[in-house]
């Protein structure tokens, strides 16, 4: 795996690195023999350090993209690079999942037996780079930074679904990754605790200048974080409309209510409303 | 302190005690009711109960049992006798080491079957066939395989608790969440990582599931194996022969107040094992007891 040298040669917490060039990207799933065409011929580019939000309608493909990403799903043809660096292409399918890109899961994958503070302390220790003990130590600074302080020694069992998902943000962030691949995370919350941790997020992201390729089905919370908005067609999936947010960062819940948000919002919601309505005729299934 | 004081004494604690109580009541007015009930005056009951050939004399089948006072008066008279304590030795040592070694050998392969897909296709078909076998079917065999008599019930314990402890243990391990295969491979976890931190971990809870039912079994198949087996490696008299063999040697005998002391022995010895292991479950999973 390269990506643990990758960590001690390349500094850190600067935007010069983490982008994301996905290349024609063709992605057919082959169940019984009837192709189903997932992704068509997808071509994103996600700049170094950008909050790039991928909105569509539940079941359109959108994660297909994302797990090709981290090297979960091998691809049918195209390719997609990190810093240049090919993850995966025609060639070669399936890209080799690496601490440099990780994934917040839409459900949470918090290891139950594990407290919190183990849980944030599991990369470093899993790739050598520091010992248990350096390992606990930095969890617990990257902890209290995000507002984890008193649950660290909770199981994630133990805290709201809300501060699980921080705690799974600062575990992914814990890696010096380069790109945070977030899959509809904040889905299950209420739109009171979701609101927080778009907040919460923000403030995150201004301290560890990441990329971060984010899924999300909710247009207004993909304009609130995003400087970029990529709205997909539903299955086949493809970027239909490329939206710049041109709302400027550090961005606060006063954003929503600005009529520079609101003339965004018109400006998409019908593309959006339009895959919505494909993908409800279609019939797609949640999730 | 004073919380668990409290949960000492709370209705659970009240309801268990009541249902006991009411339990034993039940159990010795029936069982004396061939002292209390007059026949003389019933004497229409009585003709219709022989007509369908039961003895009229008490109570259909709860009037034959030894009442809890008679059962307690002879368990009185042999609380110390060493003989007694002896068939509990013997027959918690044989639970206890059939059981670890079911654990030992269970354990391991099932988590073999977990993992490896050549080892599923070739291990589990066989361990299929033999899986609905009954322990006590096996019991001949074990007989004439082992060398000794102690053995052969050790194999036959075995078999009661292993099957259910390798069920728990694939399933488990089966059916632990893709995302922490994959967040962990993410995160630069090795195999032997991932063996180690997710699917040992991932699978413990069904491990403690299978342990706590197996050991259920085995005192079942205890008792079976050593009333066929006769009594164990120092036959002669109750001495030696385990809980199992106290109860049969006690109806050979004609003694019922011992049979059920030896039942209620047995359920004793069973309950306290399942609540041993259940405790020691909570402390190696920690995470599934959460406030």
């Amino acid at each position: 795996m390269m990506a643990p040298e990758m960590q001690t040669t390349v500094p850190r917490n600067t935007a010069s690195h983490g982008e994301i060039i996905i290349d024609d990207v063709v992605k057919i799933y082959d169940p019984d023999g009837a192709a189903v065409m997932a992704v068509d011929h997808c071509s994103l580019q996600i700049k170094a350090g950008e909050i790039c939000m991928i909105v569509g309608p539940s079941g359109c493909g959108k994660t297909t993209l994302l797990n090709a990403i981290a090297g979960f799903h091998e691809i049918t043809s195209g390719r997609i690079t990190l810093d240049g660096k090919v993850l995966c292409s025609t060639e070669k399918p399936k890209a080799e999942p690496g601490s440099d890109r990780i994934v917040v899961f839409q459900n949470g994958a918090l290891f139950p037996w594990k407290t919190n503070l183990d849980n944030v302390a599991f990369g470093p220790i899993m790739q050598g780079q520091l010992s248990a003990a350096e390992a606990k130590e930095k969890a617990l600074d990257m902890m209290a930074d995000a507002g984890l302080t008193g649950v660290e020694h909770n199981y994630p069992g133990e805290v709201s679904s809300g501060m699980r998902r921080r705690v799974e943000i600062v575990r992914a962030l814990i890696n010096n990754l380069s790109v945070l691949l977030l899959d509809e995370p904040y889905r299950a919350l209420d739109s009171l605790t979701k609101s927080v941790m778009h907040e919460a997020l923000l403030e995150i992201y201004y301290k560890n200048k990441v990329t971060i390729f984010f899924i999300t089905h909710d247009l207004e919370e993909a304009i609130f974080l995003g400087h970029r908005v990529a709205i997909m067609t539903t299955r086949p999936c493809k970027p239909k409309k490329i939206l710049e947010v041109d709302i400027p960062h550090p961005r606060d819940y006063s954003v929503l209510t600005s009529k520079r948000f609101r003339e965004l919002m018109e400006e998409t919601n019908e593309a959006v409303h339009e895959e919505a309505l494909k993908a409800f005729s279609a019939g797609e299934k949640e999730g | 302190m004073a919380a668990g004081t409290k949960r000492f004494f709370g209705s659970k604690t009240w309801r268990g005690a009541i249902s006991l109580v009411v339990f034993l009541l039940i159990w010795e007015i029936g069982s004396l009711s061939k002292i209390w009930i007059k026949w003389e005056s019933f004497e229409w009951l009585r003709q219709m109960l022989t007509a369908f050939g039961l003895k009229p004399i008490y109570l259909p089948w709860i009037g034959a049992v030894p009442a809890p006072t008679e059962v307690l008066m002879a368990w009185t008279h042999i609380i110390g006798d060493a003989s007694y304590w002896q068939s509990w030795y013997i027959s918690l040592l044989r639970v206890i080491s059939g059981f670890i070694a079911a654990m030992i050998v269970g354990i391991p392969f099932g988590l073999l079957l977990a993992v490896s897909r050549t080892a599923y296709g070739i291990g589990f078909p066989v361990f299929e066939v033999l899986r609905p076998i009954p322990p006590l079917a096996w019991v001949p065999a074990s007989i004439i395989f082992w060398p000794t008599q102690e053995l052969s019930i050790g194999f036959v314990i075995f078999l009661g608790a292993i099957f259910t402890i390798v069920i728990n243990v694939v399933g488990g391990a089966r059916s632990i969440d893709l995302r922490y295969f994959q967040a962990a491979r993410s995160m630069g976890s090795s195999q032997w990582d991932i063996f180690r931190r997710i699917i040992l971990p991932g699978t413990l809870p069904s491990i403690v599931v299978g342990c706590e039912v197996g050991m259920g079994i085995t005192w079942n198949v205890v008792v079976a194996a050593e009333m066929i087996s006769g009594g164990g490696s120092q036959v002669g008299g109750t001495s030696g022969g385990g809980l199992g063999f106290f109860i049969w040697n006690s109806y050979v005998g004609g003694s019922y107040e011992q049979v059920v002391i030896g039942m209620i022995s047995i359920g004793i010895a069973g309950y306290v094992s399942s609540e041993l292991l259940r405790a020691l479950g909570k402390r190696v999973t920690p995470w599934l007891h959460l406030r």
